[in-house]
Formats: C-alpha cells, sequence, structure tokens
C-alpha cells in the first residue's frame, strides 16, 4: 500500500511535469524550441520545485510541532520574501531591472530566517517558534499593508496584489537558475530530518530521552523550511495551502509516521502545483475567463474541499 | 550503574529537590514513593539527564517513560516500540517484535495508539522502553491506566528484568504502595523534596505512610491478590 501510494505520487508528477510541457495557450502537442525554454520549462519547473517545498515544508513543520495545523507560512518568512518584492515593485527596482524582484524576495526571506531564529531564542521550542513565526508574520504584513497604502500609483498597486496571489507565468530559467540552489538546498535538509522528526512523536522530553536534540532539530527545520519556502516565495509570489493540506492528504495512504511522510509529502506537493499550475493555465480556454487565475487562488480553491473532508473523518 | 546528586533543583522558582545523592545498581527494582510533588518525577528526570545542567546518560543504555501515554499522531503500537531503536541507529524488527510481545501487544501491532484503551496506550509506551534493550529503565507511573490484572503482570515483568543476570535496573515511580512492597527490592521515600527513607520496602512503609498522612497496619479487608504463579 505504502510503496505502491509512492510509485503512484511520483508517477503523477512525471505525468503532470509532461502534460505542463505540452498545454498552452500556444495549443496542445509539442512546442517550438522557444515556447519550449522561455515559457513552459520554467514554469513546469518552478512548479515542482515550489510544491514540493511546500508539501515537504508543511510536513517537517507539522511534525516537528506536532501541530496538524502548522503551515511554512506560519513561520513568517514567506511574508518577509513578500514584503522585499513588494519594496521591489515599490521603489521601482522591478520595472528597471527584472531580477531585482526575485532578488529582493531573496533577501527578504533571508532576513526573515535570521529574524526568525533570533527571536525564537536560544532555548528553542515548539511553542517559541510557533510564537516567533506569529510575530514574524504580523510584522511583514503589517510593513507590506504600509507599503501597499504608500503605493506611488495605483498601477503599482494593482501589480503588487497581483503578484501577491502568487503565480508561475512568465517566470524564466533565471528565475529557476536564482531559486532552485537554495530550495534544493532546504530539501536535502529538510530530507534528513525524518528519524528526529519520529523522535519527537511522543514529546520533546522523550525525545531528548532518545538522544535527539529538540533545539537544534527545530532550527535546522526552521532554515530548512526557510529555504525551501522562502526562496519559492521570492520567484513565485504567496502560494498558500499546499503545505497545510499536502500531509493531511497523504497520511490515510502512507501512516501517520512523521519522519514516512517527508518524500511523499515532497511529490504531493510538487503534483499539486504542477496540476493547479495546469488549470490555471487552462482556465480561460476552458471557462472563457480574460486571463489566468492566481494560482494561490486556485492551490485554496482545489485543496478546501479535501481539508473539509478530512475533518469531517477525523470527527467523532 | 545510575545516579543523581544534586545540592538543590530549582524549578519555577521553588525548590524541587534539596540534598540527593541517589545511586542504583545493577539487579535493582527501585520505588520512588511520596506525596504528589514530593519530586519523584524531578528525580527521574535528574536521572534521565533531562534536568537543565544535568549530563545526558547514552540513550542506547539509559531509558526513560514520562507520566502519560500521548502520541500526537495515529501511529501504530509497532511504529511506536520502533522508536525505541532510534539511539541505535537501526530498524532492527526482532527487538521491536520481542518488547511488544513482552507488553501484552503481540496481536495488536498494527493498531493505532490513539484508538487503543489507555492501558493498551501505556503498555505501547512501555514497549518503547524495551526496545531500546536499555541497562537502566527509568518509568514514571508505569501502571497507571492498567487494570490490576495488568499492573500485576507489569510488575513482575519489571522485577524479572532487574534480576536477569543482574545486568540491568529498573527505577519507577509508584503510588501504589501495594505494588511497590510485593516487587519492589528497594524503596526510596520522597517527602518535601528530600529522600526520608531508603531500604527494604518492608521497612520503608512506615515512613512512606507517615509522608502520606495515613496510619499503617494489617487490618482484616479482603483484596485482590496477584495471579498464582
Amino acid at each position: 500500500m505504502r510503496y505502491r501510494a509512492s510509485w503512484a505520487l511520483a508517477g503523477s508528477v512525471s505525468v503532470l511535469f509532461v502534460l505542463s510541457l505540452l498545454v498552452g495557450p500556444a495549443g496542445f502537442g509539442v512546442p517550438s524550441l522557444p515556447i519550449l525554454t522561455e515559457l513552459r520549462l520554467p514554469r513546469a519547473l518552478l512548479a515542482l520545485l515550489v510544491g514540493g517545498g511546500l508539501g515537504l515544508s508543511g510536513a517537517v513543520l507539522q511534525g516537528a510541532l506536532r501541530n496538524p495545523l502548522a503551515d511554512p507560512g506560519l513561520l513568517g518568512v514567506s511574508g518577509c520574501a513578500a514584503l522585499g518584492a513588494v519594496l521591489a515593485f515599490y521603489w521601482g527596482l522591478a520595472a528597471a531591472f527584472a531580477p531585482a524582484l526575485p532578488l529582493a524576495g531573496l533577501a527578504g526571506a533571508g532576513l526573515g530566517c535570521l529574524f526568525l531564529l533570533a527571536f525564537a531564542g536560544r532555548a528553542m521550542s515548539g511553542p517559541a517558534l510557533i510564537l516567533a513565526g506569529v510575530a514574524l508574520s504580523a510584522l511583514a504584513a503589517a510593513l507590506l499593508a504600509l507599503a501597499l497604502t504608500l503605493a506611488p500609483n495605483p498601477f503599482a498597486l494593482a501589480e503588487i496584489t497581483v503578484w501577491l496571489m502568487g503565480g508561475l507565468a512568465d517566470r524564466s530559467l533565471l528565475h529557476v537558475a536564482m531559486a532552485a540552489p537554495p530550495m534544493l538546498v532546504g530539501w536535502v535538509v529538510l530530507l534528513r530530518l525524518g528519524p528526529r522528526l519520529d523522535g519527537l512523536a511522543l514529546g520533546e522530553e522523550v525525545a531528548a530521552s532518545l538522544g535527539v536534540r529538540v533545539a537544534g532539530t527545530l532550527r535546522v527545520a526552521a532554515l530548512g523550511v526557510a529555504l525551501a519556502v522562502g526562496a519559492g516565495a521570492a520567484v513565485a509570489g504567496g502560494i498558500g495551502f499546499v503545505g497545510l493540506v499536502v500531509p493531511h492528504l497523504l497520511r490515510p495512504l502512507l501512516g501517520e509516521r512523521p519522519g514516512g511522510l517527508l518524500v511523499g509529502a515532497l511529490l504531493g506537493g510538487a503534483a499539486l502545483l504542477l496540476g493547479a499550475d495546469l488549470l490555471a493555465r487552462l482556465a480561460p480556454l476552458l471557462f472563457g475567463l480574460s486571463q489566468e487565475p492566481p494560482l494561490g487562488v486556485l492551490t485554496a480553491l482545489l485543496g478546501a474541499p479535501f481539508l473539509v473532508r478530512i475533518a469531517r473523518r477525523v470527527a467523532p | 550503574m545510575i545516579g543523581f546528586t544534586a545540592r538543590e533543583v530549582v524549578l519555577g522558582g521553588r525548590v524541587v529537590l534539596r540534598g540527593i545523592d541517589f545511586r542504583a545498581d545493577a539487579g535493582q527494582l527501585v520505588a520512588l514513593c511520596g506525596p504528589n510533588g514530593a519530586g519523584k518525577s524531578t528525580l527521574l528526570r535528574g536521572l534521565a539527564g533531562l534536568l537543565a545542567g544535568s549530563r545526558a546518560p547514552d540513550p542506547r543504555r539509559v531509558a526513560y517513560l514520562p507520566q502519560g501515554a500521548r502520541c500526537d499522531w495515529g501511529m501504530t503500537a509497532w511504529e511506536v516500540a520502533a522508536l525505541g531503536r532510534i539511539p541505535h541507529g537501526d530498524a532492527a524488527e526482532p527487538p521491536v517484535a520481542h518488547a511488544l510481545e513482552l507488553c501484552g501487544l503481540g496481536g495488536l501491532q498494527g493498531a493505532r495508539v490513539d484508538r487503543m484503551s489507555g492501558g493498551q496506550a501505556r503498555r505501547a509506551m512501555l514497549a518503547r522502553v524495551f526496545a531500546t534493550e536499555p541497562e537502566v529503565f527509568l518509568l514514571d507511573e508505569p501502571t497507571s491506566d492498567l487494570d490490576p490484572a495488568a499492573a500485576h503482570a507489569v510488575m513482575a515483568l519489571l522485577r524479572e528484568t532487574a534480576h536477569a543476570a543482574r545486568r540491568r535496573v529498573v527505577v519507577v515511580v509508584l503510588h501504589a504502595l501495594d505494588l511497590a512492597l510485593r516487587y519492589a527490592d528497594r524503596m526510596v521515600v520522597l517527602e518535601g523534596g528530600q529522600v526520608v527513607a531508603d531500604a527494604a520496602p518492608v521497612d520503608a512503609l512506615a515512613r512512606a505512610a507517615a509522608a502520606f498522612g495515613l496510619p499503617w497496619g494489617v487490618d482484616a479487608s479482603p483484596r485482590l491478590l496477584p495471579p498464582s504463579a
């Protein structure tokens, strides 16, 4: 069951990835080389990287904090990435120099990560990390709202709002090259946490007695999530819900052991985002929309019904 | 085998332990008894190296079971018991299977711990300790949530564990004085953060009863007896 589910996940990621290269406004089928390399490949790669990072981060955070409501957005690092990107819009840097946007997002995510570790302090525990994350999110949201109200012109405001809702359209291989290294490092960091997350399943004290360094594990988890999700938010904007919903979708298939979910959550997140992005691309054709719906909107629309079903099943 | 020495242990501004010099040697089942708040659990956590400033022992040698039986995820009894192999960094299956068998969960390996009865869940937690195959067992109230027959079975198992080849030591926090009297080799009575008695259970019982503010003696009430061997 477990192996079959993992193979099915890997299979659906491959199929969706290929579909993602074959489907677009320019038509179905093998596209011309410029369309492939400049439009569809970066988009498919980013969906894979961002979605995988979100799913994996969600599984790690839920395990590390022993909280089924934990979401990568909870730590505030993606909020800081958004703030960095918005400031690049605000000062017109993004218009003058295109890579300034993802660079500012990356800088925001990096600073956010430093703040997070500093806020949480030396004696790191689960509740301390959550509180530090909530404080950081609130700070980033407040500064973001301030930047929006002071936006230099309504045009910039509209542009910022659309970007904040997340999307993968019009990203280039340069975006992939900038975001991929930190994200892949984040993946490696997070995938290695499996046994330590298992140790935390019976609480922090039992984990410590099993030889798991609890504070160090939480710090490494926060760092890995910041790398995987912060870099993703820097290039793709705010895509929510994937990290929260994917682990819940997979627990009935893969079991509830936190460490046993990591690879599956990575694949599941990638599949979900590849699928959502395909839908975003097809929506103008299928439903006659004037433009693509934002990807963050679609992931929430797809994820919410699943979560409601799960909530009904776990209710006593 | 294992020991904890502290002039004073302060938690949250309150002195919880005072003048402690505790040692336990292989081959013994030691019961820590005393009223709520006497410092039993803190002493056990000190032995496990979980107090600030205490040195963490080798987790392959020392296993610790806290109060309660919480598992945050719907893990199976096998998965919970297998957590005991984390200190060894292996996924050896025979110790896990043996531990579940010892704790009476041989037929419930695939059952989710969060859907078990309280007593079964408690035994799954105990199986996790046995799966580590430690030399030192530090168990906080291992018989809470258990029915009388299961409590006797677990205490007999712990006594056997301590006595087998005189290689292991078991330290249990125990409220049930009758179990301590019947199964322990040594009773340590704590009151107000201090050790007030440390002797064979029969000799320490009077002091333990005094710590609870209860008289002790022999009356004619009928009571449950352990299963006859």
